[in-house]
């Protein structure tokens, strides 16, 4: 309990230390936050009028960056499969890393939920018991139950992972094994749940389709690990903390595989919906190029195909992922891609045309998007201060007094324990 | 009105006959809600938090809802001035309602449109429909090939006219995609909504294949001389901000044995309304004895809406 409370002070001790390039990022952080509550408690009390958001199109860049973020909690799983069953020790290292940023990630996506809602404050309703909770009946009970889950069982191994370590202490298997592999199961349904909850629409043709899920676990394949990789970057540069070039390499080939599977997958959704030409390949026609002179999506969903290409074609030529710069870019081009067609270009046209063929676009409002980047600042600020006390744990130099600063758990699990 | 006002005492009595964990459940939330009201000054004070607190239509007791649909006139009474009566008619044994609607009748003139906005009180600004009326090409089925914003003389030599609202399924995806229950459908058929348990996910409106939910994005706005008094709580009664609503057949009026109020704003019997069970409803007849078809049938949601010809 002491041991507890002194490891609580420690964070909050190292969170508040750092570099000027540290206070810099967080003031900037800090600035969206703060514009980002603003617009929220704007839309709050004036409601969702002030986004752009119609009966048209009744979902927009908030589910969008929902359906996005979910996905990015691939950077967990996709580090703890080769760290703890294939036994890597590189991707071992900094499995933790993967771990929070599946935090950062599961609290965004809870925020854009609660932002997107009519009446936030009624989310007691939600709550089975006190409330109802249409379980299993909605695709949405599912997702709330997955989403909670997921976020809880990230963060309950982490929590105990670096309170073990800080404590000097190996951590126990029994304590986390079997969590961290429910978390290998859960991270399934933290893809597919997701998809389900589009693809189980049989009036919206654009999102009913079985390869859905399987391109939401391909993407989330491509921008989980892709956005790891930039943060080892910056970490390994910033924090000092040894990312060994091996874990880089590793997670650029698993992108590079997903990234041509996503490509692959996405190339047979759209033929199969534009090559016979139905009725129910207009959304698809809208997004690719425009219905009856709707075009507002059309440069963005190239934008989005072209960073992908471009992310897939360096991660898999040598030549090209060798120069550190390029990976790093192939990297963001990956994400932003992934973003695009994950995002908007997913939500938007499963509602263009509408079922009784109505056209009516969207493009998010100014209160939409500052609400939208203050969650991100939130996510990316949360994420910083979790680095800030997980790396120096990891390092050993952030220790319970009188603990020896040797680092622990360097090693994949055979020698681990 | 007054003596039908909160009463903490008299609801705990009621509590008393339910179930334990549901009692203690609604104690809890009523240990809550008393505890804020009685922080409060006056009546309209404590409503917000009253409505915050408030329990799904299907675990209030009868006496639970009259205090509410008396706190809910209370209110229109301070904002509109206006004195509404708030009922909830219950569905009738061996009724089960469906629509049958004539596509070779149908003028296109939209009055049952604007009549639904006059009974049902929807927003006249942002104006907020029910019913879509599509103006259809000759020649085709294809609604996406038709037009909701034509103006000018009809009937056009060139279209028919096919109006759309809500199909009132039997294998509603609305009231599946629900994460809190909402919306429901009542055994009489028509699907309905908790305005005051609505989260406003909009997750049933991008599930509905008939475009048939409206969302309350803005205040809903209804001047008081238009203010149809006569209100269903799970139908007309005014809407608040940020919740879904939908057409329920005119619940308040249908169980009553009066007609929906399209079909008698409708100048040229194109519709028809009645109970499926009965053999000799007008509706019945018409699926026995005309060609119908319905709309959006591989979409599989079994609706009780009918289009017919002839």
């Amino acid at each position: 309990m002491r041991d507890g409370y002194a490891f609580v002070r420690a964070s909050l001790g190292a969170v508040m230390h750092g570099s000027s390039a540290y206070y810099r990022w967080l003031a900037f952080l800090g600035v969206w936050m703060l514009l980002g509550c603003a617009a929220a408690t704007y839309q709050f009390a004036n409601g969702l009028g002030v986004s752009n958001l119609t009966d048209q199109v009744p979902w927009g860049v908030y589910i969008a960056n929902f359906s996005f973020l979910v996905g990015l909690a691939a950077a967990s799983v996709l580090v703890v499969i080769p760290a703890y069953v294939y036994r890597d020790a590189a991707l071992y290292d900094i499995s933790l890393l993967g771990e929070l940023l599946a935090v950062a990630a599961m609290v965004m996506s809870l925020l854009f939920i609660v932002v997107d809602l009519g009446h936030p404050e009624l989310f007691w309703h939600l709550v089975p018991s006190l409330g109802i909770l249409n379980f299993p009946q909605s695709m949405l009970a599912w997702d709330v139950v997955v989403i909670n889950g997921y976020l809880f069982i990230n963060a309950y191994v982490v929590s105990y992972l670096l309170f073990s370590k800080y404590r000097g202490r190996v951590p126990d298997k029994r304590w986390y094994m079997p969590v961290l592999l429910l978390g290998v199961v859960w991270a399934v349904g933290i893809h597919t749940i997701p998809a389900f909850l589009y693809a189980s629409l049989g009036g919206r043709p654009f999102w009913h389709s079985a390869v859905l899920a399987p391109r939401f676990l391909a993407s989330a394949f491509v921008s989980g690990p892709s956005l790891l990789i930039i943060v080892l970057t910056v970490v390994r540069d910033q924090m000092h903390f040894p990312v060994r070039d091996e874990a880089l390499q590793r997670l650029r080939q698993i992108v590079g595989v997903a990234a041509v599977l996503n490509l692959f997958l996405t190339v047979s959704e759209i033929f199969v919906e534009i090559y016979p030409g139905t009725s129910h390949s207009a959304s698809m026609r809208y997004i690719l190029v425009g219905l009856h002179g709707h075009n507002l999506l059309v440069p963005y969903i190239w934008t989005g195909i072209a960073l992908s290409v471009f992310a897939a074609v360096v991660f898999l030529a040598r030549p090209l992922y060798s120069r550190p710069k390029l990976l790093l870019a192939a990297c963001a081009g990956a994400v932003i891609g992934v973003w695009i067609e994950k995002g908007m270009g997913l939500v938007i046209p499963g509602f263009i045309p509408t079922s009784l063929g109505e056209i009516v676009e969207y493009s998010p409002s100014f209160i939409e998007f500052c609400v939208s980047a203050g969650i991100w600042a939130i996510g990316a600020f949360l994420y910083t201060l979790m680095l800030k006390v997980a790396v120096p744990i990891e390092l050993g130099t952030l220790r319970l007094p009188g603990v020896s600063h040797e680092r622990v758990g360097l090693h994949p699990l055979r020698g681990a324990a | 009105m007054t003596e039908d006002h909160q009463n903490h005492d008299e609801r705990e009595a009621v509590v008393e006959g339910v179930g334990k964990a549901q009692a203690s459940r609604r104690r809890f939330l009523q240990v809550l809600g008393a505890a804020t009201a009685t922080a409060a000054t006056s009546q309209a004070d404590a409503a917000p938090w009253e409505d915050f607190f408030q329990q799904h239509y299907k675990r209030l007791t009868d006496d639970e809802k009259r205090q509410i649909f008396a706190r809910l006139e209370a209110q229109v009474q301070d904002k509109y001035g206006v004195a509404v009566r708030i009922s909830d008619p219950k569905p009738i044994d061996g009724v089960e309602f469906a629509y049958a609607l004539n596509l070779q009748a149908c003028v296109g003139c939209r009055r049952c449109e604007y009549a639904c906005a006059q009974e049902n009180n929807t927003s006249r600004s942002p104006e907020l429909h029910y019913i879509r009326v599509l103006q259809m090409d000759k020649g085709s089925l294809d609604v996406e090939r038709s037009n909701t914003t034509y103006e000018g003389a009809v009937p056009t030599a060139e279209h028919y006219y096919q109006p759309v609202q809500c199909h009132q399924c039997r294998d509603a995806p609305c009231v599946r995609a629900c994460p809190v229950n909402a919306t429901w459908a009542e055994p009489d058929g028509i699907v309905v909504v908790d305005y005051n348990w609505c989260i406003g996910c909009r997750y049933c409106e991008a599930a509905c294949p008939y475009f048939a939910r409206r969302f309350n994005y803005e205040e809903p706005t209804v001047r008081p001389s238009e203010i149809n008094p006569d209100q269903g709580y799970l139908s007309n009664r005014l809407r608040p901000r940020g919740v879904m609503e939908k057409c329920t057949y005119c619940l308040h009026r249908t169980r009553k044995g009066l007609m929906p109020a399209c079909l008698e704003a409708c100048p040229t019997g194109s519709r028809k309304f009645g109970n499926l069970l009965d053999p000799n409803s007008e509706v019945r007849q018409v699926i026995e004895t005309k060609r119908v078809y319905i709309l959006h049938e591989d979409a599989g949601t079994n609706p009780r809406f009918y289009y017919y010809f002839g």
